[in-house]
């Protein structure tokens, strides 16, 4: 039965786009939780919904047979520009925190009014906000190949630079490094990484695929490259484990995958703990 | 005012700040800082807290921009291309980020960036040069924790966190080197062993600025004291003889042991300013 679901096109497609979305999402992960931004993520994916939305209004108006044809491209172009612009206003000393809660909540509502002024329902936008890898078509899985390619070149190419700036910016300034265009190129990275995602786990949840594995990885490894690289392994994993799972089980494969991911962070989090307590004995 | 004439000025001096300005949020803090630092000539910046030293040190290594004034290394303004030759250490407030890392991955990014012909990294700066690790470990060495390298910095002490950061500034062979607060919460072995990397740079012609709260180990290796007070130099001469807080130009509460001190000529009480 496993070769016959494997010889399956759908199955293929989803399987790839999971291993993708898998292994790509905590590089850019690693570079956020070094530079304690993991809800980044978040601000963007919802600025993503925003532009979901504007793609598809965009895309009724033009009168497209594929009424969301344009919706991708519209989050592209959303989740960049919110990218840049949370990265602009940090870099001028706003408070990120602020800045990041401003486009959430601008992001998810003015994607509900879009939807609507487009005359969707928010029905339509469910497949957005929780995945909808079951619909995923050999287009998608080219464009999360070519997307994931740019990240992993980029986000591991340049790993010593883009630590550098993520560890200790003000250093990094002083040696000279374009420190400035480092944080933009994080920036934009971690909103390609959103787009790419946003097709298997949601905007909702897209962030967990970028920091849960890192935060899992942390607790066992004791140096950047190594938790970048477990922590790919460890994406991999749960991205094909909860895929796989729902191949059989009408469930969510987005929610699965980061309930996946919550336990084990859990587990690791007491094994951890409890061969450190047999280590130093009371 | 003038820097004591203890080092040649026939070259241009390796730090030359002139009339630096700098304002945060619309309120000024330096309000025309000028001071210079020659080869082989180690510098002491003073001053209290909120004194404006560590806003001039950033200024210097390029983390906030001046509103007015110039800064050149070595004759050069201070840009990304002169900042090759200068080694830059910042106050340790902390040494990790949101990830571990261990002190190899931190001094190899001390190569990257704008280095000297002999330290540049490749691809312009952007990946560290091939023999990455071996420089990195050579730079460790020369501040005693070679076996570190694989360590996580975050969960070494204060004293090793600051040999860790001293090496990834060696690591790029600078001929300037700039430390804001070195000896903050460092063990006494880590502050002897800085008092003598301190003397090996200067004597290989280093030129060195360190901010520092008192003199302490390092007293015989400084040549000049300056004292920023307010924003503003308000003594740039030779350093004081005496160690300690209570001997530094502008400290002049009344202690008790004040008296004692009161006769000893070397220590300057009136600076102008204090």
């Amino acid at each position: 039965m496993i070769i016959e679901l494997l010889t399956d096109p759908l199955v293929q497609r989803i399987l790839l786009v999971g291993l993708l979305v898998g292994i790509t999402a905590p590089v850019v992960g690693t570079y956020l939780v070094q530079r304690r931004m993991a809800l980044l993520g978040d601000g963007i994916g919802h600025v993503a919904l925003a532009g979901v939305a504007a793609g598809w209004l965009a895309g009724s108006a033009a009168g497209l047979a594929k009424q969301d044809a344009w919706a991708i491209p519209g989050a592209v172009i959303f989740a960049v520009a919110g990218a840049v612009t949370i990265e602009r206003l940090r870099s001028k000393g706003a408070a990120a925190d602020i800045v990041m809660a401003v486009l959430f909540y601008g992001g998810i509502a003015s994607g509900v009014l879009l939807i609507s002024l487009a005359g969707g329902s928010n029905a339509n936008l469910l497949g957005y906000l929780f995945g909808s890898i079951s619909t995923v078509t050999w287009a998608d899985v080219w464009w999360t190949v070519g997307m994931g390619s740019v990240i992993l070149i980029i986000g591991i190419g340049l790993r010593s630079a883009l630590f550098s700036v993520t560890h200790d910016q003000e250093f990094a300034q002083s040696t000279g490094l374009p420190v400035n265009a480092l944080n933009m190129v994080v920036a934009v990275l971690a909103a390609v990484t959103i787009t790419v995602s946003m097709r298997v786990v949601g905007v909702l949840l897209v962030s967990a695929l970028m920091i849960l594995p890192v935060a899992i990885a942390q607790q066992i490894t004791r140096s950047f490259s190594r938790t970048m690289r477990l922590a790919m392994a460890i994406g991999t994993v749960l991205t094909l484990t909860g895929v796989w799972i729902t191949l059989f089980y009408d469930l969510s494969p987005g929610a699965l995958i980061v309930v996946l991911g919550v336990v084990l962070y859990a587990a690791v989090g007491l094994i951890t703990s409890l061969t450190r307590l047999r280590r130093t004995p009371a | 005012m003038a820097a004591p004439d203890l080092i040649s000025t026939d070259t241009p001096a390796a730090l030359d700040a002139a009339g630096v300005h700098v304002s945060l949020q619309g309120n000024e803090i330096l309000h025309g800082v000028s001071m210079q630092a020659h080869a082989g000539e180690v510098v002491a910046l003073l001053g209290g807290n909120g004194s404006g030293k560590s806003t001039f040190v950033r200024t210097v290594v390029g983390a906030i921009p001046a509103s007015g004034g110039t800064i050149s290394i070595f004759g050069q303004p201070a840009d990304a291309r002169s900042r090759a030759r200068l080694g830059y250490v910042p106050q340790r407030i902390s040494v990790g980020g949101g990830v571990s890392a261990t002190a190899g991955e931190v001094v190899i990014s001390g190569l990257l960036g704008s280095g000297t012909a002999s330290r540049r990294g490749r691809l312009g700066g952007l990946l560290p040069p091939r023999n990455a690790k071996a420089l990195a470990k050579e730079a460790l060495r020369e501040v005693g924790v070679e076996d570190l390298a694989g360590r996580d910095v975050s969960r070494l002490s204060g004293g090793q966190q600051q040999r860790i950061l001293i090496a990834r500034a060696l690591v790029r062979k600078p001929d300037l080197m700039i430390l804001d607060e070195p000896m903050a919460g460092v063990d006494l072995s880590s502050q002897v062993q800085f008092a003598h990397t301190l003397g090996h740079l200067k004597a290989h012609g280093v030129a060195i600025v360190v901010v520092l709260h008192e003199l302490g180990a390092v007293a015989r290796h400084i040549d000049r004291a300056v004292v920023l007070d307010a924003g503003c130099v308000t003594y740039d001469g030779p350093p004081p003889k005496d160690m300690g807080v209570h001997a530094l130009p502008g400290h002049d509460h009344d202690h008790p042991h004040d008296d004692q001190r009161r006769d000893d000529p070397t220590i300057s009480m009136e600076v102008p300013g204090a």
